[in-house]
């Protein structure tokens, strides 16, 4: 039997982190209700009465919380973050996820015993910034940008040891540098970086025009969905735009990461965690996933058969994707 | 839209008076807000708006506006609704199964068997705040905990059955185009 890989899951409420640890996550990750973490959406994330409540019950089930603090912090703010730091180490974090260096310099003087992983936000993708910020500061999980092949990975976790590696699995898909990206500030003003809100939906419009979704973020539009396509909620890099008398997505497409053929090769690589986005989406997704990646973590881990058929349909009617971890342009 | 009762039910509604109807849902919304009391808290800035919960398949629509102690909620009929902060359309059963969560209203939206109008802030903030109300019929009807577990049995059951007569997008749904 090999190490099971952890499963770490999405919540931006307490219910959804209820459910998620009730599917079988092996941790939760999640934030404060406030512009320190990169899902600073309406309605979403945990006030700091919750987030202990939340703590406790994830513990009592055996499961850890990942507390995301994961935004930069903004000059003459910092007292926000700081606060932020200590009211989740206080909360019964079992780590905190964070990207700015100055955060991650003071949450590891102040709380020396506290363990500490860093973002995705914070972008580290070569073996130099991964060992800066384990030997500097005792990072001890390092997640992935999402812009790595498989084999690049593995050679990064073998260098990055003992510091782990959590790459994701299942989601929505940024392949852009995350925590460096300004397209959706350029459009709103407000940053996905330093104030949690990619595509802030305070900036979000959606109009009918003759059974056409028409979406746009601020005042930009970025999308025509006719009537018999799916819909999406519109980011600037997903857009559909005309160029050169060609329309097309021009930055990214709209795709969906879908690595469930991977799982069995990155577990072989020594990859620690498995990472599943959407803190976003509701309860029955969240169950729904949770449940059908810990079966094939299971399976994975007692050498059984995975499910493939099962986490495929996950996705199904959908256009889905292994992202660059399989860069077949390359 | 997938789900709508069937027009010659809708029609023989729209005969009825309405304030019945508002009665009770007006009774059935202060339940759940009491037992949710953190519910308007986590709809922060948006608490105040205007919502129009529109079920499309049927002749009238809900005008709420869910404020810190409590929502004003009127029932009127679709021709004579007033104009809103946001609107979240969808026929009623689907509009249910948002609120008891056998639906992921992301899903709904990229299926198109969902539609917003308005504040997208508002609908976000109003429907990530039903997500973690984390409702059963049993709550909404106010029943005592004794009778909460075999009655929200019989209720899903009920509603499965419904859903699939009346052919209702499948229930949960990761399925749908994801934001980054």
């Amino acid at each position: 039997m090999r190490a099971v890989p952890e499963l770490v899951c999405p919540a931006g409420t307490p219910a959804g982190l209820r459910v998620a640890v009730e599917a079988g996550a092996h941790s939760v990750y999640c934030g404060f209700r406030d512009e320190t973490n990169a899902r600073n959406f309406p309605g979403l994330n945990f006030d700091r009465a919750e987030m202990r409540e939340a703590v406790a019950f994830a513990h009592e089930h055996g499961a850890k919380v990942l507390i995301a603090l994961n935004t930069f912090m903004r000059a003459g703010s910092l007292e926000v973050w700081y606060r932020g730091v200590d009211d989740a180490v206080e909360a019964g974090a079992d780590a905190l996820i964070l990207a700015d260096v100055a955060l991650i310099d003071y949450a590891r003087r102040t709380h020396p015993k506290q363990r500490l992983h860093l973002s995705v936000q914070a972008a580290a993708a070569t073996p130099e910034a991964i060992a800066f910020y384990r030997d500097r500061y005792g990072i001890a999980r390092v997640v992935l940008p999402r812009v790595l092949t498989v084999e690049e990975i593995a050679r990064l976790t073998a260098q990055s040891a003992p510091c782990e590696t959590e790459v994701f699995v299942f989601g929505g898909l940024c392949v852009m540098a995350e925590g460096r990206c300004m397209m959706s500030s350029y459009a709103t003003g407000k940053s996905p970086n330093m104030t949690g809100v990619c595509s802030p939906p305070s900036h979000v419009t959606y109009r009918d025009e003759g059974g056409a979704l028409i979406a746009s973020v601020g005042g930009f539009t970025v999308e025509r969905f006719e009537n018999s396509e799916p819909a999406g909620y519109p980011t600037l890099c997903k857009g559909r735009f005309s160029a050169r008398g060609i329309t097309s997505h021009l930055f990214e497409d709209p795709v969906s990461l879908n690595a469930v053929e991977l799982l069995p090769r990155l577990a072989e690589i020594g990859v620690t965690a498995f990472k599943i986005e959407g803190r976003q989406r509701g309860r029955a997704y969240i169950a729904t996933v949770v449940k059908a990646f810990r079966r094939a973590i299971d399976a994975l881990a007692s050498g059984g058969k995975i499910d493939f058929e099962e986490l495929r349909a996950l996705t199904e009617g959908q256009r889905d994707t292994v992202g660059a971890y399989r860069k077949a342009w390359r | 839209m997938r789900g709508n009762i069937p027009p010659v039910i809708a029609n023989a509604a729209s005969i009825l008076p309405l304030l019945p109807l508002e009665m009770i849902v007006r009774r059935l919304l202060a339940n759940a807000m009491a037992a949710r009391p953190s519910f308007a808290e986590r709809l922060g800035e948006h608490a105040g708006r205007s919502f129009a919960i529109d079920p499309v398949d049927c002749p009238f629509v809900f005008l709420m506006r869910p404020g810190r102690n409590k929502a004003e909620l009127r029932v009127v009929r679709r021709n004579e609704a007033p104009g809103t902060d946001a609107r979240i359309a969808a026929p009623l059963l689907v509009l249910l199964g948002m609120i008891d969560g056998t639906y992921d209203g992301d899903a709904l939206f990229f299926s198109r068997d969902l539609v917003i109008e308005g504040d997208t802030g508002a609908v976000l903030a109003l429907r990530n705040a039903i997500e973690n109300a984390d409702l059963d019929p049993s709550t909404v009807l106010a029943l005592p905990k004794s009778l909460s577990g075999p009655f929200n049995s019989v209720a899903r059951a009920a509603f499965d059955r419904l859903r699939r007569l009346l052919d209702a997008p499948e229930e949960s749904g990761p399925k749908g185009a994801f934001q980054s």
